[in-house]
């Protein structure tokens, strides 16, 4: 079991050190999540890493999603297609070709931008409702192409690729585990293509992006091609999500057409307005809400029931939700939750916290 | 400033690593003196979530047992999480179970992809992956997977049983399948085949898969009935099987019918696709029908419904769910007391590949639970029956329909 | 090609329950302009309340139109819980709300009625129209109570004065306010009759595939599908849509080797094809928006 060896003391120690010596927030903030990050495995749970791992893999397809329809308007409700696509692209060539995991994620993201890119130019022609519709209708055929009769001998067919043995071992002789060390790539892919999206959002492209989403007209006036960007973005945003649906793969250890079903989609999304869109750091408070919110539901509806048979006791024709039944409430709980969320951010944290900000400026003022 | 900086900084760190410790395992997990904690997921929202009842049924039945005094005097603590037919749910919500949860064991995990998930992690960790609920034939591999053994007859021996009957009964008969384009369906489909042998391809005349995903499969049944089929192979879920049984009777094709029985339910069933257009279907069985009169004195029967009575009295009497939660979760129930007061995982896996000719309650006369080293199918045996006038009626002998994973 | 025949009138008889989505559907979209995901969860919501009331006693016609009405205010009422305080919040924020909406009344079903099949009545019996019976004296009685619905849909939207309000308030809820329209009431009654309507589909749909909370899932998704096809802002189209949709789906078992596993991929495809090409469906109007 995990100890909180005198290393990790050490090494929190000198991180704490480096930061107070840094010069600007940004820097000590950075430092501080290498530190976070790499301690943190090395003193959670197995469980918790998982679920830690499965987060930050959410986060990376949220972001995905955030690119396209947060910084570029256009809407999609399919995204789990393209999580889908990564996954099967990692699965098939760790089978088939035997090929190390770490190769598979460059493939799979290239593989996805090219669909992502080949998508997005019927998408050209669709405006809002009617692009999230052709999204949404993707998303639904996606499990049926996974199962598709003549690929069946690279996908598995219905019964999916079993990945378990073939999950990689940390390298060098490191003392660490799988949770750890797959920990430890999602990790690192997490921090380099949040970074990738950072330096996007922020540049000439990411501008060129946000004046297409905010008013084409205008944009295709000041020489923006259209089209060319619109289209980028697509497979940009599908890169994102597929190398988190490849990451996903080597965790799950386990790819199957109903692990890609379209809740994924609408899951995705959630996270995306619950972070608030157009900004990428919301992405993990998404990842947060989806992950953990449905479990947390779990237990309030069972809690609910319990506290029914509590009042029961006093008033004796009050009514009984049966312990069993409870399971059934989750989905009330969730989506109350849900509601709850947008009447206290309706622009997800983003919002919030712009709220917060601008209040801040103005007491100051 | 610097100074607050890092006081800041330094407690944000210590307090992280402080929550992030990790709660050491129990010696024996799952067991102290008190109780045994027994894990289990199942679909309870999702497109299956009409087998949450499933879950439901056990959770009351350990209810019971804990009533009447619980297991070598430890209570059960019978934990279920939802897994929304989601194998990377399946995958997270097991985690817990194991890692959080410190169960003893993982019974009864709902779903063929689900348990697929879960399968190499369970053995890898050496946790029961005990009495799946899911007729998929892989299941019985104690060689490769020591730890994982399913319950119900598979699906492809009951394949070959309604094969072994067409040949004998309707040896020129023209088939027409209609199955759910999955591993269940799929699984079925093989084992008529393999059963079929060499007359398979001649036999067969017409293959109409359906997704999950489709409103309706009254468009297979047309084209069924088109190709001329006299015999009818039927490998649907509840709701489909009752949608063609209605649909064929609208359209008047009274072909030989063959009902797989994952969905034979007479009130889940054939009340809502009605009994005169269910008549004559054919089917197998291993458990008691509750509806049927000739159970009425029974005596295991007589405490299934006390049982369901003052334990699950919101659950659906009609529902043979609930009959088959109640049976796999007997059998559970005396595979802990066989594995006697000195628990240990190695222990369950032990008893539940010991049990010879045991009978459990809801079980047909004559069939009984068998396992070894080398069998991990349970039951393993199956009869033919024939619905008439609002109950299966069973006919011919207990049938063994052994076929090892392929 | 009796089998093709046979299809396509199959797919007529299927894609009447779509035609009757896609009505509803069309109906809110044209109340708010927004598409409404909970659509199919409310119709099989108020299907269940319709099985309720018969099953309490109640006579098919009686329980048939006290469903509508109760449907009408619950419609009207989410509106104004639910979606009144978010007013100015961001499409994408509404879009969330919509499956929060869809969680929780699927849920509730399943909690309130449990998830066995319950097998719904009809009116217009069972006996075949068509030979061979592929066409049931439902399916077409299912055609034609679709039928009646977009004759009255497009009376009111056409020739009377709330209908014309109602279209002002959603086309452009700022001039509607500036003549005296009433956008937020306006809203409500919008979504109060797509509830009645689809209430209608419901119950209409129910005897077909049987009763059970996740019964329009995919119903909704062939619905949305068709009142794509057929375009948004036109009642009409998305009725034919519907239909097509239908045999479009029932037709894609004929394409050789694969066909009858890629229904659904096939009808989608397609779908998508139609919108690249058209881009506001068959029969919508292309909006124009003025810089």
């Amino acid at each position: 079991m995990k100890t909180t060896s005198p290393v990790t003391v050490l090494i929190a120690a000198i991180g704490a050190t480096v930061i107070t010596l840094a010069q600007n927030w940004k820097l000590a903030g950075f430092i501080f999540i290498l530190i976070v990050g790499g301690l943190f495995p090395l003193m959670a749970s197995g469980v918790f890493t998982f679920q830690i791992t499965q987060l930050l893999i959410y986060a990376i397809a949220i972001a995905g999603l955030n690119l396209l329809t947060g910084f570029n308007g256009q809407f999609s409700l399919g995204h789990s297609a393209f999580y889908a696509i990564g996954a099967y692209v990692s699965a098939v060539l760790m089978t088939q070709l035997d090929m190390p995991f770490y190769l598979t994620i460059p493939i799979a993201a290239a593989v996805c931008f090219v669909f992502g890119f080949l998508f997005g130019l019927p998408a050209l022609r669709l405006e809002g409702i009617y692009l999230a519709l052709a999204t949404f209708a993707l998303a639904i055929a996606t499990p049926q192409i996974l199962k598709f009769k003549p690929i069946e001998h690279l996908t598995g067919g219905v019964q999916g690729l079993a990945l378990f043995h073939l999950k990689p071992e940390a390298p060098f002789g490191l003392q660490l585990d799988q949770d750890q060390w797959t920990f430890y790539v999602t990790f690192a892919v997490t921090i380099l293509m949040f970074f990738f999206a950072f330096s996007l959002v922020n540049s000439r492209s990411g501008r060129a992006m946000k004046a297409i989403r905010d008013n084409h007209i205008a944009a295709k006036v000041t020489g923006i091609n259209l089209s060319l960007f619109k289209t980028l973005t697509f497979g940009v945003s599908a890169l994102f999500t597929g190398v988190a649906g490849a990451l996903s793969a080597m965790l799950i250890a386990f790819v199957a057409p109903d692990s890609f079903q379209i809740t994924l989609a609408v899951a995705i999304f959630v996270g995306m307005v619950v972070g608030g869109v157009g900004w990428i750091p919301g992405a993990f408070l998404g990842a947060l809400f989806i992950l953990f919110v449905p479990n947390i539901a779990e237990h309030i509806a069972f809690g609910l029931a319990a506290f029914f048979d509590f009042v029961r006791k006093f008033i004796p024709f009050f009514p009984t939700i049966g312990e069993q039944s409870s399971k059934g409430l989750t989905g009330t709980v969730y989506g109350v939750f849900l509601i709850l969320l947008i009447y206290v951010m309706p622009s997800g944290l983003a919002g919030l916290l712009r709220l917060a900000v601008q209040r801040l400026a103005q007491a100051r003022s | 400033m610097t100074i607050k900086k890092y006081g800041i900084v330094s407690a944000l760190a210590l307090g992280f690593a402080v929550t992030m410790a990790g709660s050491a395992p129990a010696q024996t997990p799952g067991v102290t003196d008190k109780e045994i904690k027994i894990g289990n997921i199942n679909p309870y929202s999702g497109p299956a979530s009409a087998y949450g009842t499933i879950g439901k049924s056990i959770a009351a039945y350990f209810k019971m047992v804990n009533a009447e005094g619980g297991i070598h005097g430890r209570m059960v603590n019978f934990i279920s999480y939802d897994d929304s037919y989601s194998p990377p749910k399946a995958l997270e919500q097991t985690r817990k179970l194991v890692e959080s949860d410190n169960v003893l064991l993982v019974f009864q995990p709902l779903g063929t992809p689900g348990n697929t998930a879960i399968q190499g992690y369970l053995n890898g960790k050496k946790v029961p992956q005990l009495f799946v609920a899911t007729g998929a034939t892989k299941w019985g591999d104690p060689k490769k997977f020591p730890w994982t053994m399913g319950w119900q007859p598979n699906y492809q021996s009951e394949g070959r049983i309604y094969a072994d009957y067409i040949l004998k009964n309707f040896p020129n008969a023209k088939i027409g399948v209609l199955y759910q384009n999955d591993d269940y369906g799929k699984d079925y489909v093989k084992g008529l085949k393999d059963g079929l042998g060499a007359k398979a391809k001649t036999m067969i005349v017409s293959e109409q898969p359906y997704e999950v995903a489709d409103p309706t499969v009254d468009s297979q049944i047309i084209a069924l009935k088109a190709s001329g089929a006299d015999v009818l192979f039927n490998a649907t879920t509840p709701k489909f099987a009752a949608q063609s049984i209605k649909k064929m009777a609208e359209i008047g094709w009274k072909p030989a019918h063959f009902l797989n029985q994952v969905s034979n339910s007479v009130g889940g069933v054939l009340k809502p696709a009605g009994f005169e257009n269910a008549e004559g279907i054919f089917s197998t069985g291993y458990l008691k029908d509750q509806n049927d009169p000739q159970w009425k004195d029974d005596a295991g029967m007589k405490k299934w419904f006390a049982f369901m009575d003052k334990y699950y009295p919101e659950g659906d009497k009609t529902s043979s769910f609930n009959v088959y939660g109640y049976t796999v979760a007997q059998n559970l129930h005396k595979v802990l007391l066989a594995a006697g007061k000195n628990l240990t995982r190695e222990g369950v896996m032990k008893a539940a590949a010991s049990m010879k000719d045991l009978e459990l309650d809801l079980l047909l006369p004559g069939i009984k639970v068998n396992t070894s080293a080398t069998d991990f199918y349970p039951i393993e045996q199956n009869q033919m029956m024939r619905f008439k006038g609002g109950r299966w009626e069973f006919f011919g002998p207990i049938i063994s329909g052994e076929v090892r994973g392929s | 090609m009796e089998q093709v025949v046979q299809q396509i009138v199959g797919g007529l008889a299927t894609g009447a329950i779509y035609a009757c989505i896609a009505l509803s559907i069309v109906m809110i979209y044209q109340a708010i302009d927004h598409l409404n995901f909970a659509q199919g969860e409310m119709a099989m919501f108020s299907t269940y309340i319709a099985w309720q009331l018969m099953h309490w006693g109640m006579p098919y016609w009686g329980a048939f139109f006290l469903t509508i009405a109760i449907s009408f205010v619950l419609g009207y009422a989410i509106e104004r819980i639910v979606f009144k305080p978010v007013h100015n919040a961001p499409v994408l924020s509404h879009i969330v709300i919509f499956i929060a909406l869809f969680v929780i009344i699927n849920s509730m079903a399943g909690f309130i009625w449990e998830f066995t099949i319950k097998p719904f009545p009809t009116p217009f019996g069972t006996k075949p129209v068509l030979g061979g019976g592929i066409l049931s004296a439902h399916g077409a009685g299912m055609i034609a109570v679709t039928g009646i619905m977009l004759v009255m849909l497009y009376a009111f939207f056409r020739y009377t004065r709330v209908g014309l309000a109602m279209r002002a308030a959603s086309a452009n809820p700022d001039s509607a306010r500036l003549v005296g329209i009433r956008v937020g009431f306006m809203n409500a009654l919008g979504w109060g009759m797509a509830a009645a309507i689809g209430a209608v589909a419901g119950i209409m749909i129910a005897p077909v595939v049987f009763l059970e909370p996740n019964m329009m899932v995919t119903i909704l998704l062939y619905g949305f599908a068709g009142a794509v096809v057929g375009g948004l802002t036109s009642p009409g189209g998305a009725v034919f849509g519907g239909f097509a949709v239908g045999v479009i789906e029932n037709l894609a078992s004929f394409v050789p080797q694969f066909g009858a596993e890629m229904k659904l991929t096939i009808a989608l495809a397609l779908i998508i094809l139609v919108l690249t090409l058209k881009p506001n469906g068959l029969f919508g109007r292309k909006i124009v928006s003025r810089v």
